[in-house]
């Protein structure tokens, strides 16, 4: 279970987020949508201590991410220690952010293997049935320019999913693709969501949201402004701002 | 006659030939080059007084050889060491610990402003500054001392000297390199997990390195000739070696030109090795990699084969199969 309490995150005079309460059960998926600048993928970037936030927790399976908590005292964690918790954390990017010199077998395992020491024949049996669940079984040997955007995303989620993290985060993830490619990386995701991955998708995928989101979250000027099932926030919202934003993207 | 011929001759709607576009001044600027090239070598070959008998007579001469090596030696030192100490002082400065950054900073502002040649002739006289090198607790007691003389002779303090000259462009190469690589690679590392000396050695350098290595291609040539200011040491690398020679038999032109030839050796092998390792590094930034010189002759001379098997001739200068 994810949880999310009080967050705030400042950048400089920014105050980005003021307040963020957010709780993920195990096997839901989480979409959050916003306007842009509304803290959307903040949010997501303190969920793994990409960015260190100025007040509030976060919390997975109740382990302080970030912090280590004794009695009433939230001690702060070397690195070491908070990118081993971030093993436990997927994370998708919206530009993919492969590593380009590397096979796209070589970015499946590279984290299993140097983060969490799993034995080299596991985690390649592991990569290679990734890799066919995402539909790329005969590119592993292919470095990620010679694959088109759309691609390049399935072997990100693959890599993500290959740590067996408890939650997989995407920060719009079809935002970068051409609009023709955005379907094969949703189908993707869809799956994943039916197989009971806890997930937290940021995105203005509407209908992504609609059909597959078990809680839909809308964010405005860093602030939850209303979350519920998709059929409430997004067919009948009760705010205003939800309203205004909802006609503007459809 | 074939069938297409038949047709563009007597066909109603002819398809219109192509002519070639003619480019006289092509040929003209080629002619004057090869003029001049030719004039070149006559001057080189002709003239008595680049005396070639005496370039051949001490090219291999034994003295030569172990000069060059010598020369060898001294790059590959000053490299190597200069590199290590080099990328260790880019870490620094992109660390986030300001005393280090600091001293990352004042270590290449100093050696990158005071003159080689001026910081090797201060190697070499160490021994009159301090008598005695000792190893303890700064103004405490010393554990280890050695005497100064000892320590560092003509050939450590041209090593000592180059290195340290070298690490402070080195560092700067690195860093440049370093900075080059996306931001977004590190990230998804740390959002990976992979841990902080992998993220460094495993995506960032190995990125880093596509732009490290022209830069330090210039500097290890630079280097090659570089090390002909060590002759001040009267160390006997190759340029000193050809000067005692030719204060000896007088053969001054001949002799710089044996120097001149070994120089364009070294350069000329460190260039087609830099050609490899660029390529090795490029892996994966083009969606395919440019065939090597070697394997585009090969590919050439197997078309022109069998193009002459099928008994027809490929014009030069065509393309081949793709290979340009």
């Amino acid at each position: 279970m994810v949880e999310v309490r009080g967050v705030h995150k400042s950048f400089g005079p920014l105050h980005v987020l003021r307040g963020v309460d957010l709780r993920v059960d195990p096997g839901e998926v989480t979409v959050i949508i916003g306007p842009s600048g509304s803290g959307k993928s903040t949010l997501l970037r303190c969920i793994n201590h990409l960015e260190k936030i100025d007040r509030g927790h976060v919390t997975i399976d109740g382990e302080y991410i970030g912090y280590r908590r004794s009695g009433n005292r939230l001690y702060e964690l070397r690195e070491r220690d908070i990118l081993r918790q971030r093993t436990h954390i997927g994370f998708v990017f919206q530009h993919f952010n492969l590593f380009p010199h590397l096979t796209v077998l070589e970015n499946v395992i590279e984290a299993p293997l140097s983060a969490q020491r799993r034995p080299r024949d596991e985690v390649e049996r592991l990569a290679v049935e990734l890799l066919a669940q995402v539909g790329l079984a005969d590119k592993a040997h292919a470095y990620p320019r010679q694959l088109s955007g759309g691609q390049q995303q399935r072997v990100a989620i693959a890599r993500a999913l290959a740590l067996r993290p408890k939650v997989v985060l995407f920060d719009e993830p079809t935002s970068a693709l051409d609009p023709e490619l955005v379907g094969e990386v949703l189908e993707v995701m869809k799956a994943l969501a039916r197989s009971g991955t806890t997930m937290i998708v940021v995105t203005h995928e509407i209908g992504f949201a609609r059909e597959v989101a078990d809680t839909v979250v809308f964010l405005d000027e860093g602030r939850v402004v209303e979350q519920g099932p998709p059929a409430q926030v997004l067919d009948a919202p009760r705010h205003e701002r939800t309203r205004a934003f909802l006609g503007r993207v459809r | 006659m074939s069938l297409t011929a038949v047709t563009t001759t007597t066909g109603a709607a002819e398809e219109p030939r192509v002519v070639k576009a003619r480019h006289p001044w092509r040929w003209i600027a080629t002619g004057v080059v090869l003029v001049l090239l030719a004039m070149a070598v006559n001057a080189l070959i002709t003239n008595p007084a680049w005396d070639w008998p005496v370039v051949r007579e001490y090219l291999f001469h034994p003295s030569v050889v172990s000069a060059v090596l010598f020369t060898v030696e001294l790059t590959v030192l000053g490299i190597v060491l200069g590199f290590l100490l080099g990328t260790v002082l880019a870490l620094m400065r992109l660390s986030r610990v300001p005393l280090l950054t600091a001293v990352a900073w004042g270590y290449v502002w100093l050696f990158r402003s005071v003159p080689l040649i001026l910081q090797l002739l201060f190697w070499y006289n160490l021994g009159a500054l301090y008598r005695q090198i000792s190893f303890g607790i700064p103004f405490g007691p010393a554990f280890y001392s050695v005497d100064s003389m000892d320590l560092i002779g003509p050939v450590t303090a041209a090593v000592l000297g180059l290195s340290l000259h070298q690490a402070a462009y080195a560092a700067e190469i690195v860093r440049g390199g370093l900075l080059s690589v996306d931001p977004g690679q590190l990230e998804a590392a740390a959002a990976l997990g992979i841990p902080r000396r992998r993220q460094i050695f495993r995506i960032q350098l190995p990125q880093a390195m596509r732009s490290i290595v022209p830069a330090a291609g210039n500097e290890i040539i630079g280097l090659v000739k570089g090390t002909s200011v060590v002759y001040i040491m009267a160390l006997p690398e190759l340029f000193y070696q050809v000067q005692v020679i030719y204060n000896r038999n007088g053969r001054v032109i001949a002799m710089l030109l044996v120097a001149a030839i070994w120089y364009l050796v070294l350069t000329t092998v460190l260039s087609v090795a830099q050609y490899y390792v660029e390529r090795r590094f490029g892996r994966g930034m083009a969606r395919e990699l440019p065939p090597t010189p070697l394997w585009r002759a090969r590919r050439l001379v197997a078309a022109r084969l069998a193009a002459r098997r099928a008994g027809r001739a490929v014009p030069f200068g065509g393309t081949v199969g793709g290979a340009r």
